[in-house]
């Protein structure tokens, strides 16, 4: 087995126009990588002959010249991005079998863009999770490895995730609706940037929160990210939300140089229980940043407390609205029916057998939240509470802050089923520091940034202002390279 | 704010979610858990704050009211879990 599966973007993009690889001989290498890695379960469809056709015209482009970036480069899709004829079933089963006869935008973006598609990612189902242990196809795992436990990669974005960190393609696709890219990057050790809200095109991707749902790369290096960011963004006119802004050439943002640049570290991010070495972590992150030339100051963004809370009442409501479409009428799972049953028992059945236990929580929490006597008290109040939130992160951007730095995680990754007893909440405290960016809008990225005591890795994040992630690139970038994180997994799949 | 295992049938119905009547307490268990949670909005003073309608503010765009997509009823029908004679089949809704 050749290692070129272990290449970076920037790297494979650099050999593949010297003409020292193909993109066939690339994608060959993650596809037997793949088939290696069956006990990771981070795919969930493989499609390893579209994969070889598309790198056979990604080769032919590259030959004729003039081919962009991203050419020849293989990627893993999460399973929530619709693919034209490819199973896309949010890893849920009311969506067993759907094919659909549409492409993403974001997707679609990266396949004009000549990139190859290995197969589709697990994920947590409907995106609801922090573990990727909600799945219909089962747990995705962490590479990373301690002792005999198998860890989770995080979520929802769990199995692409673990696909990055295991070098089972170059980079992948995540979405991200409280911290759904970052905790999974932060998880495993590789870097994920969820963009500012309107950045990419919601349009294909299955819907889980609207005003809070965005894609993003998941990938091995800060310049990766920048440059498959680029792809993925843009206006369509499919998506009313998504803005028509242009999009920079974020890679050539990345300078290196943050001298000048006022860095913020809010004291609402110093938890109570929040382990010494997540603390340790940020401290010496904060150092790197004043050493390369950043200005650090300290900051208050008051309401951080309520985010949470407040995104538990805005993203099950959303959600309950959002999956009303799944009936059993125009696409996946319909129950079987008894004699006599009609189309009530028809929509209730089916929603039963084809929801897992998480997505069905929620959407009734959604449900509650909305219903008539409760609209104002938990809805509307939770919409002024995301009002006072964002207002937070305005007041300190116009005290002239250019970047936050937080710790990405409370934790390092833990044990796959040891949450299993603890109750609901416990669980949505993972998306503690990650959830303020959704409910603000924001963009964030998670940068791997150490290692704790028994080995697994730790990320670090940084917010920007809105629609500068080239900006906030190079600070990731900086910081990056300050951190120096070079610790791959030790193999044992 | 307390669930009891009425109301978590009521919402079980609202969601169209089947759930079992023996499963109904842990439900409206789970759900008081969740919006005890939630019930720290209260300590919050939102006294003459907008609900946010939208994070980033930006006019929605306008385009020609006229037909750009259509015709794919193949399409539109390949997932259907029954489909026959170019329609979506569902059990019988009016006597």
């Amino acid at each position: 087995m050749s290692d070129l599966h272990k290449l970076t973007i920037a790297d494979a993009r650099d050999k593949l126009r010297a003409k020292e690889i193909t993109s066939v001989e690339l994608t060959q290498s993650c596809l037997d990588a793949i088939d290696a890695a069956d006990a990771l379960g981070a795919y969930v469809h493989k499609t390893p002959d579209l994969a070889i056709a598309a790198a056979t015209a990604a080769d032919a482009r590259i030959a004729a010249g003039d081919a962009p970036d991203m050419c020849g480069i293989p990627l893993g899709i999460k399973d929530l991005f619709c693919t034209q004829g490819v199973d896309s079933q949010a890893a849920s089963g009311i969506l067993k079998g759907f094919k659909p006869e549409y492409e993403s935008t974001v997707s679609q973006k990266l396949k004009d863009a000549g990139t190859v598609m290995l197969g589709k990612l697990n994920m947590d189902e409907f995106a609801m999770g922090s573990s990727n242990e909600t799945s219909v196809y089962g747990d995705a795992v962490n590479p990373w490895k301690v002792d005999e436990r198998n860890l989770t990669p995080g979520g929802s974005s769990g199995g692409s995730a673990s696909a990055v960190a295991a070098d089972l393609c170059l980079a992948a696709t995540g979405t991200d609706t409280g911290g759904s890219i970052r905790q999974p990057a932060a998880f495993t050790g590789i870097v994920g940037i969820k963009p500012t809200y309107g950045r990419c095109s919601r349009w294909g991707i299955v819907a889980f929160a609207s005003s809070l749902d965005q894609a993003g790369p998941m990938t091995k290096s800060v310049r990766d990210a920048a440059i498959m960011l680029e792809t993925m963004c843009g206006h369509d006119p499919k998506d009313s939300t998504s803005a028509d802004i242009a999009v920079p050439n974020f890679e050539a943002m990345l300078t290196g140089d943050i001298r000048g640049k006022k860095i913020g570290i809010p004291k609402e991010y110093r938890m109570d229980g929040m382990p010494a070495e997540i603390e340790t972590l940020w401290q010496s992150g904060t150092e790197m940043l004043r050493d390369a030339g950043a200005e650090i100051v300290d900051i208050s963004l008051p309401h951080t407390k309520y985010a949470l809370p407040a995104y538990y009442v805005i993203a099950p409501a959303e959600a309950s609205s959002n999956l009303a479409r799944y009936d059993g009428v125009r696409f996946g799972l319909r129950a079987t029916l008894g004699a006599g049953d009609g189309i009530t028992e028809m929509y209730e059945k089916t929603r039963a057998e084809g929801f897992g236990p998480e997505v069905q929580r929620r959407v009734m929490i959604g449900t509650y939240v909305l219903s008539a006597g409760f609209y104002d008290a938990y809805y509307n109040r939770a919409r002024r509470v995301r009002t006072l939130i964002k207002k937070d992160f305005e007041d300190v951007f116009a005290a002239g802050v250019d970047a936050i730095l937080t710790p990405a995680t409370p934790s390092a990754a833990f044990g796959l089923g040891e949450m299993t007893d603890a109750d609901p909440v416990q669980m949505y405290l993972n998306d503690v520091f990650t959830v303020t960016v959704n409910l603000a809008g924001l963009p964030g990225i998670s940068v791997p940034a150490g290692l704790d005591a028994q080995g697994l890795p730790l990320g670090l994040q940084l917010i920007g202002r809105p629609w500068e992630e080239g900006d906030l690139l190079n600070t990731a970038y900086a910081l990056e390279q300050s951190a120096g994180f070079v610790a791959k997994p030790n193999k044992w799949w | 704010m307390s669930i009891d295992t009425a109301t978590a049938a009521k919402v079980a119905k609202l969601a169209r979610i089947k759930v079992e009547e023996d499963a109904l307490p842990a439900l409206a268990q789970e759900f008081n858990t969740i919006l005890g949670f939630i019930e720290q909005l209260n300590e919050v003073d939102v006294e003459g704050v907008d609900p946010m309608t939208s994070v980033t503010p930006q006019r929605l765009k306008r385009r020609v009211d006229e037909v750009t997509d259509g015709s794919q009823q193949d399409k539109v029908l390949k997932n259907a879990p029954d489909a026959r004679e170019g329609f979506f089949v569902v059990p019988k809704v009016v006597e």
